[in-house]
């Protein structure tokens, strides 16, 4: 039985290092290429050597397909592509295509520079893994090879985010990558059709949670920073370059607008500001509002937020800034947080999940001393608040986006095992469909049961469709016909032509029997009382009195003489051909019942 | 496959295809020569134009003077313009299922069809041509708005006068079918009824047909089609091309294996290369501005423009033309240059890198950056205050019948330093301009066509050999000017089907199959036999069901098991329900073999005669007669029933069934 098989190399219960293999007829296919944020050695790249131990990569794979831009989506990419060695295609959105090099440089360039690891990949490999892509329209239908097509979808989530899917003949997988099912400030909600997958491949990040409304968080979140401010402190909110940065930066640009508020707002330079630009270029992926209303006011040109530079650090006052990494794990929101963190009027916002290990983590967690390099003990006193503005599904979300795909089987990757659990339940109560969560190199086989498509032939359909002009349910028309299977093709067609096109000839087989009547009445009267029985008996059938004599029923003939020897006897010829073996049977037998003793 | 052509104009199409119970528009192309019949509407009073002379019959009656005027020995109608719109009586429009649009040109005429004609499908377009079309059509909509017209002349289409008329108005065709402009209401209205698509995207309709746009190289957004069912492929071509301008290139490959292929949109201009006259406006523009002239170029707010202004970004500093301004003059100049930089993915491979980087896709983001480019929505407001000269003005209408340009025209035209450049070669410019003769300014006629040419096409024809080519039939002859150019017309074989305005065609194209699925519980009952090398046979009986034009077979359904305790059966009881269908039968009998057969199964007195065809079996006591022949048996028997089912049985161990 046709079945398709997924092994995740990474995100299998657990978050980061997403890599997803799904086989499926007989293709197989790479889903993201992530790295792990909480891991510095081997195991923050997906184990390769899983898909073969021995032969090229480029041989095993027919595609990789990477949903967004996020680095535990496709921070190993250049590794795998340019060091372990992937010649085939791989596909992303434009705007994954655009942002994604420049992410992966930035981490390179932490990784490399900054903690001075060495055997990384370098520029030139992101350069060179880059060449590989494919770009992707929504929508567009991509004939990877002959037999495999995929499709994005729009999943929100960040800039460019996209869902796949996955289809070989009949059967397909839906890949979800990470998605929102709410649109926010700057992007849209997640939409699919009901393709109806055999499997979909959903992340499960917020797999128990309901979230508040939006507006609540948002209102919170204005209202600390607002409060702070007012007091004269600085606020400091670490973000990753692309994504939240932008929202949050809406948020703030028109509460700062209507609140007439005269703070200063920074973003730290660099990536941020060239994020703008993304933003700006690829503004067909924002959300309907922010399209409509582009060439008016373009929402990605703020008005009250500038450039930071690290002088602006020590200004006396209140300021607000957004700086990179969102983590505080480096670079400048570490050193930012360092000058501040003394003072119990500033504040530090946190808008985002962080990986243990990192300071934001440790604050998080409400450690109040750190300890910095060179054993300098850091304390805190400036006030940490934490503020989910992840776009991911909530389990609302998820539910609902299974509803719209109507899925045949669930696969949740990019959460955590108990939380998974609780969620599996949920859909296999709700949907009542069989829902995995593999770890990690296990293997999840699913058996689909496509039907097979064929040609038939005009000819045979047409008949059978005029016959059933008016569809009858309690009696559902038989079709006959007769399939050629040649090569790979099929074909069915009507027994004649089948036949014909094979050089046969039609063999026919003719049964004629005879039966035995006692009736004395002349040999025509005889054949009359016979039509007016099989008359009455087969009202659906067509019964014939012929010129010659004769009787016909539907294809089968009857013919009356009398018997040589005796007069009172007639001999009922019934002939019929093989095709109507059961109407003729049926009437030989009638026949021999005899003739009802009519008056007439 | 039908074809119903409600379009004249072969780069303005609207025709509609039947294809397998589906109705499908393809383009909605909006004829506006017709607006060259009407006095430009000035959008300052214009003592010229009021002062022209209305005109006078040969006979001296004057009841059309308030209609028509007269100007430089041509007759204009003083009325608000008019456009020419497609057919609307060849079929019920109502019940066109979808409309596709290939670009936003061929997309003009859509709020007469979707508001006025019961429409109630669905209009299929990518988002370039969506966004781009509504502010082609704001722009009709504003530049005839905003100059309110008091009187509507209709006198003069009375066909009785219409005769008498001087020619052109004579000639017009169709005058009872032209109409006023659409409203915005309309144009929101109908542009609501649009799904966007994207390149290659699969669109199914009601199951039995898909549709696909394809890249058509012509303009932002511009697709060809595709429309298919597993058997039949049409094409709908229609303004490619193959010059790599700013547009994604074209593509090709997806047109192959079609059996029609619908051509549609090609180059007006076949004998101006585009380059060359892009070379030649910039040489005429840099040449008319160092004499202290201006330039003005009636054109579109999208499309060429966007190469021009790149071509003058790279010109203007080596021709000493950098403290020239240009000027962009329309209500929607500000969104579409906006509108140009958002759409990457639409834009040829080099634009595309530049959004990489992040940089704007075009340089006209730098020269209004650097003030060498400014765009206003009209003369009035700011304008007229940073109004310098000498200067360059891009503004339309390209017809001169409305819109800024006319302004400039009456502005700029007693003066001979200055030049009007003719870019958009949708209009004659000889017509565009007599209104507004006798004509001081220097006139330039640099058409610029990207569209594809003859040549092209016979290369493109070779290379997709579609089965048959429809095409205008414009296109099926040299250009009534230039009849000696056999060149410039469309050569292939077959010979193209022609269709001209108002004509159906039946398109040729024969069906032999269709898709249908064979669930999966069915397909394991089959029991396929290997009748010659590599071919196998399965005999099929099966259920039927369509639904929503898709077609299932599945296994019959198992007869009901008769309840346990038979009650007494009427005779009728027992016919049989439905036909059944016994297989077809071929082979023969080895006479030989049979015979034996029939021994081992107990039959002692077999007697064999030959006939004339093959032989006779007798079997004496059954009183039975088996004739056997090449290619027919024929069992003759008394009424025994288990005999005839055995005889039967034995004979079709020897026969395959189909």
């Amino acid at each position: 039985m046709p079945e398709i098989k997924v092994t995740p190399l990474g995100a299998g219960q657990d978050v980061g290092r997403s890599c997803i293999l799904v086989s499926i007829a007989g293709k197989n296919v790479m889903l993201d290429c992530g790295m792990h944020m909480g891991y510095n050695d081997d195991r923050r790249f997906p184990d390769f050597s899983y898909i073969t131990q021995n032969g090229r990569l480029t041989d095993f794979l027919d595609c990789v397909i990477i949903s967004h831009f996020h680095l535990d989506h496709c921070g190993a990419l250049p590794y795998f592509s340019e060091m372990v060695g992937y010649d085939g295609p791989i596909y992303m959105t434009h705007p994954t295509k655009a942002i994604c090099p420049i992410l992966l440089e930035d981490y390179r360039k932490i990784t490399v520079d900054k903690k001075g690891e060495t055997n990384f990949f370098t520029s030139q490999m992101i350069k060179d893994c880059m060449k590989k892509v494919v770009a992707v329209h929504l929508h567009q239908t991509v004939q990877v090879d002959e037999e495999l097509e995929i499709k994005a979808y729009y999943a929100g989530h960040v800039l460019g985010a996209a869902m796949f899917q996955i289809k070989v003949g009949c059967e397909s997988v839906v890949y979800t990558g990470d998605y929102n099912m709410t649109p926010d400030r700057h992007l849209g909600a997640a939409w699919i059709d009901k393709c109806r997958p055999d499997l979909l491949i959903s992340e499960s990040t917020y797999a128990t949670t309901i979230r508040d409304s939006k507006r609540c968080r948002e209102r919170d979140f204005l209202k600390k920073v607002h409060e702070t401010v007012e007091r004269g402190g600085k606020v400091l909110i670490p973000v990753f370059a692309l994504g939240r940065a932008q929202e949050l930066c809406i948020l703030l640009e028109t509460f700062w607008e209507r609140m007439n508020l005269k703070a200063p707002i920074y973003f730290s330079t660099g990536l941020t500001e060239k994020a703008n630009h993304y933003y700006k270029l690829f503004i067909t992926w924002t959300n309907q509002k922010i399209r409509k209303t582009f060439v008016q006011r373009n929402m990605f040109e703020f008005k009250h937020i500038k450039a930071f530079d690290r002088a602006f650090a020590d200004n006396p006052g209140p300021m607000v800034v957004f700086a990179t990494p969102g983590m505080l794990h480096a670079g400048q929101s570490l050193q930012i947080f360092r000058k501040w963190a003394g003072n119990e009027k500033n504040m530090v916002i946190m808008p985002g999940y962080c990986v243990q290990g990192t300071v934001g983590h440790k604050i998080l967690s409400g450690q109040r001393k750190l300890e910095m390099e060179g054993r300098q003990i850091l304390e805190v006193k400036m006030q940490v608040e934490y503020m989910s503005f992840s776009a991911h599904a909530d389990a609302k979300g998820i539910m609902q986006l299974i509803r719209q795909a109507e899925p045949r089987n669930v696969l949740l990757v990019h959460g955590e095992a108990k939380k998974m659990e609780f969620l599996k339940q949920k859909i296999e109560q709700e949907f009542h469909v069989s829902c995995y969560m593999p770890a990690n190199g296990e293997t999840t086989t699913i058996f689909t049961n496509p039907s097979i498509p064929v040609d038939i032939s005009l000819g045979l359909l047409k008949r059978e469709t005029t016959i059933g002009l008016v569809p009858d349910v309690k009696k559902p028309k038989l079709m006959h016909g007769t399939l050629i299977m040649k090569d790979n093709s099929f074909r069915l067609v009507s027994p004649e032509q089948a036949l014909k096109e094979l050089g046969l000839a039609e063999h026919q087989l003719r049964f004629t029997c005879r039966v035995h009547i006692q009736d004395p009445r002349k040999e025509h009267e005889t054949v009359l009382r016979v039509y007016n029985h099989l008359k009455g008996v087969l009202k659906d059938y067509s019964v014939q009195h012929l010129p010659d004599g004769s009787i016909t029923v539907e294809s089968i003939l009857i013919q009356a003489t009398a018997h040589s020897e005796d007069q009172g006897t007639k001999v009922l010829l019934v002939s019929w051909t093989y095709q109507d073996e059961e109407l003729g049977s049926y009437l030989t037998s009638l026949l021999k019942k005899g003739l009802p003793q009519s008056t007439a | 496959l039908k074809l119903y052509c409600l379009s004249g104009h072969p780069t303005l199409p609207c025709n509609v295809l039947k294809f397998k119970s589906t109705t499908i528009m393809l383009d909605c192309g909006l004829d506006m020569t017709s607006t060259l019949n009407f006095l430009p509407l000035p959008l300052v009073q214009s003592p010229r134009l009021s002062k022209l002379p209305g005109w006078v019959l040969k006979d001296g009656s004057t009841f059309l003077d308030k209609e028509l005027k007269e100007c430089s020995g041509h007759v204009f109608v003083d009325s608000v313009p008019e456009f020419c719109l497609p057919e609307t009586e060849l079929l019920d429009l109502s019940t066109v299922d979808v409309i596709l649009i290939s670009n936003y040109h061929c997309m003009m005429a859509l709020p007469y069809i979707t508001e006025y004609t019961g429409f109630t499908g669905t209009v299929y377009a990518t988002e370039p041509t969506v966004q781009i079309g509504r502010l082609l059509m704001e722009e009709l909509v504003n530049s005839i708005e905003r100059v309110p017209k008091a009187q509507s002349a209709s006198m003069w289409k009375n066909k009785e006068v219409q005769r008498l008329l001087p020619t052109p108005l004579k000639d017009a065709v169709e005058v009872s079918m032209w109409r006023k402009c659409y409203t915005m209401p309309e144009v929101n209205a109908a542009l609501s009824k649009i799904q966007l698509v994207g390149y290659s995207q699969k669109i199914e309709l009601f199951g039995a047909v898909q549709v696909t746009p394809l890249s058509s190289g012509y303009a932002l957004g511009s697709s060809n089609w595709i429309i298919q069912s597993h058997y039949e492929k049409v094409s709908y071509v229609s303004g490619s091309s193959l010059l790599t301008t700013h547009p994604q290139p074209m593509d090709q490959a997806s047109l192959k294996n079609s059996d029609v292929l619908i051509l549609t949109g090609l180059t007006q201009i076949p004998t101006a290369n585009p380059d060359g006259m892009v070379g030649e406006f910039c040489s005429n523009l840099a040449m008319t501005v160092r004499n202290g002239g201006n330039v003005l170029v009636p054109c579109y707010p999208s499309g060429v423009i966007y190469d021009l202004l790149e071509c003058l970004y790279q010109y203007i500093d080596s021709a000493g033309l950098s403290n020239v301004p240009f000027y962009f003059i329309s209500p929607v100049a500000n969104s579409s240059l906006e509108f140009s930089q958002i759409f990457a993915e639409w834009l040829c491979h080099n634009k595309q890198t530049k959004v990489y980087l992040p940089e704007p896709p075009f340089p006209h983001a730098e020269l209004i950056q650097t003030n060498k480019l400014k765009h206003y929505p009209s003369i009035h407001g700011d304008f007229s205050n940073d109004f310098k000269q000498p200067c360059v003005v891009f503004t339309g209408h390209p017809s001169l019948r409305f819109g800024d340009v006319v302004h400039f025209m009456e502005l700029w035209g007693k003066s001979s330093l200055n030049t009007v450049i003719f870019t958009e070669p949708d209009f004659s410019y000889l017509d565009a301009l007599a209104p507004y003769q006798p004509l001081a300014m220097k006139c330039v006629y640099c058409p610029i066509d990207t569209r594809l040419n003859f040549i092209q096409v016979s290369k493109l024809l070779k290379e997709v050999q579609p089965l048959h080519v429809v095409c205008p039939e414009q296109y099926t002859q040299p250009p009534p000017t230039q009849s000696h150019r056999t060149d410039l017309m469309v050569d292939c074989q077959p010979p193209p089907m022609s269709y001209r305005r108002a004509e159906v065609l039946t398109l040729p194209y024969k069906r032999r199959y269709e898709k249908i699925e064979i669930m999966p519980d069915l397909a394991d009952s089959l029991v396929p036999l290997e009748i010659k090398p590599g071919i196998s046979l399965a005999t099929v009986s099966a259920v039927l069901h369509t639904k929503d034009n898709k077609h299932v077979l599945q296994l019959p359904p198992k007869p009901p098991q008769p309840p346990a305790s038979k009650k007494r059966k009427r005779v009728s009881d027992d016919v049989p329900e439905c036909k059944p269908l016994k297989p077809l039968l071929s082979g023969s009998i080895p006479v030989d073999q049979f015979v034996q057969t029939l021994e081992k199964h107990g039959f002692s007195d077999v007697k064999v005669e030959d006939t004339a065809k093959g032989h006779i079996v007798l079997l004496q006591e059954a009183e039975t007669l088996i004739q056997i022949e090449e290619d027919s048996t024929h069992i003759i028997c008394d009424n025994d029933e288990p005999l005839r089912v055995k005889l039967r049985d034995l004979v079709l161990k020897f026969l395959q069934k189909f």
